[in-house]
């Protein structure tokens, strides 16, 4: 089963794509673009659709996704952990 | 993938791929009798909006612009106009009847409701009649306008069915197809991919000029950081959490291949095939109705949390990759991509499920929109009547 999903592998976080991800699971990561997987430890539970840390993230760092910058760290961030509006903002407006 | 679809081809050489016959009201004051023509006559559609009355300058061109094209789409085959006099109702037959198809329009003003219903309904009745004898002929796909915006997004967009969309939007513009986007600020953050994406220097500053134009009325305009809006509650809710990230997931719709070739302002009717960009706001029925303005006949939505939308005469064609939404929505899905996120199926495949779908909608299968009812007309203002 695929548990989240990532699109470059470079990026920072992944879609968790199926519904009740638990803390504690061991996730398989599909990253899209490579067609290949990855391994992590999910520490909290998260939304479907929602995105989890795949490093640890200190406050201002940048947030890759798609490859590209989505915006910047504004708590720290744990890898496993939730990332969303509680610790990363826009760049933008 | 299949080269031809079953559609009308109308006065002008367009081809359409629904056979209405609208009543279209020119300002607000003349719903109630458009809607009652439309109510006497089975198969006449009235299309109401809250619009058209002390509008001025390039907000009423914008109104002339959008109904004009709505009854100029070749999805209706006859057009019933009534606005309240007769010189701005007038204005709108004009414009309709550049295609030469069947329309007349009808001044409410020395005629009170009752006797402008009643010549009205007979108008209408005979175009129903007409148009119910027009027969679909075989069509070249590239006949086939096709324009595309996601509505209610989450993260699932952009890795599900977002790229579906630029999967099949690849092997339409292949095909010598005429497709459109648009969402201006929904670009944000990656302007820079659709800039390098235009087909040349004059079609990229034609781009960042619109899209610079639109940041400003953001700016101009803004409280906070506009994270009250954009991303929209829903979107949070799903999963997107930065406009970047938003945008990202937006672009993944004009795919990996096609490049484009023009932009248009809102409403106005491309004039060669490729993909275009439409300079427009990103709320769904809005974009839709501007889609619908300027001539497009198929519309794909992708959509992540479940926006239900549909429009009084484009099919919207829904695709959705969140399992979750599939399960608790699937009356409002015509295409589930959610096998995406478990590589059950390929993106080729994806895309090919689309099209085959495009292929049903174009050739008459009633989308889920359209089956459920979903008419939804917005008219786009530009700033305030006089």
């Amino acid at each position: 089963m695929i548990h989240c999903v990532l699109h470059d592998p470079n990026d920072s976080v992944a879609v968790v794509v199926i519904e009740g991800m638990k803390a504690g699971t061991k996730m398989t990561g599909l990253i899209l673009d490579e067609n290949r997987t990855i391994e992590l430890d999910c520490l909290q539970d998260i939304p479907i659709g929602h995105k989890v840390a795949l490093k640890d993230m200190a406050v201002g760092d940048t947030v890759i996704k798609y490859g590209i910058d989505i915006g910047k760290v504004v708590q720290p961030i744990r890898k496993g952990t939730h990332a969303h509006v509680h610790n990363i903002k826009t760049k933008r407006w | 993938m299949k080269t031809t679809f079953q559609g009308y081809r109308r006065e002008n050489g367009r081809v359409g791929v629904r056979n209405h016959v609208i009543i279209l009201p020119v300002d607000d004051l003349s719903n109630a009798a458009a809607e009652a023509v439309a109510n006497n006559i089975k198969g006449a559609l009235a299309i109401p909006h809250p619009y058209g009355r002390l509008q001025f300058g390039a907000d009423l061109d914008l109104h002339f612009r959008t109904l004009i094209g709505t009854g100029s789409n070749p999805n209706v085959a006859a057009v019933v106009v009534i606005g309240i006099e007769e010189q701005w109702t007038k204005k709108v037959v004009d414009g309709i009847a550049v295609t030469g198809k069947p329309v007349q329009g009808f001044g409410i003003e020395l005629h009170g409701d009752h006797d402008t219903i009643m010549r009205a309904s007979k108008a209408a009745r005979e175009y129903v009649q007409w148009a119910s004898e027009r027969q679909r002929s075989e069509c070249p796909l590239a006949d086939l306008w096709v324009s595309t915006k996601c509505g209610e997004s989450d993260t699932t967009s952009g890795c599900g069915s977002n790229p579906t969309v630029g999967n099949a939007f690849d092997k339409l513009y292949a095909a010598g197809c005429t497709l459109v986007f648009g969402e201006t600020t929904e670009l944000t953050g990656g302007e820079q991919i659709v800039a390098a994406r235009c087909r040349d220097d004059k079609v990229r500053a034609d781009f960042m000029k619109m899209f610079d134009r639109y940041q400003g009325v953001i700016e101009g305009h803004k409280t906070s950081d506009l994270s009250d809006s954009q991303p929209t509650k829903g979107n949070i809710a799903g999963g997107l959490t930065t406009i970047e990230e938003k945008a990202l997931g937006n672009i993944q719709k004009i795919g990996k291949v096609c490049t484009v070739d023009g932009v248009l302002d809102k409403a106005e009717a491309p004039t060669h095939p490729g993909l275009w960009f439409m300079d427009s706001s990103s709320a769904a029925a809005e974009m839709v109705t501007l889609c619908a303005a300027s001539g497009f006949a198929v519309h794909f939505f992708p959509t992540g949390q479940g926006n239900v939308i549909g429009n009084p005469i484009l099919p919207v064609i829904k695709l959705c990759a969140n399992p979750r939404t599939v399960r608790t929505m699937s009356e409002h899905i015509d295409v589930d991509t959610s096998g995406l996120l478990q590589r059950e199926i390929t993106m080729d495949q994806a895309g090919d499920s689309l099209l085959d779908m495009m292929f049903r909608t174009a050739n008459g299968r009633l989308t889920a929109a359209e089956a459920l009812g979903h008419r939804e007309f917005v008219l786009t203002r530009l700033y305030e009547s006089a």
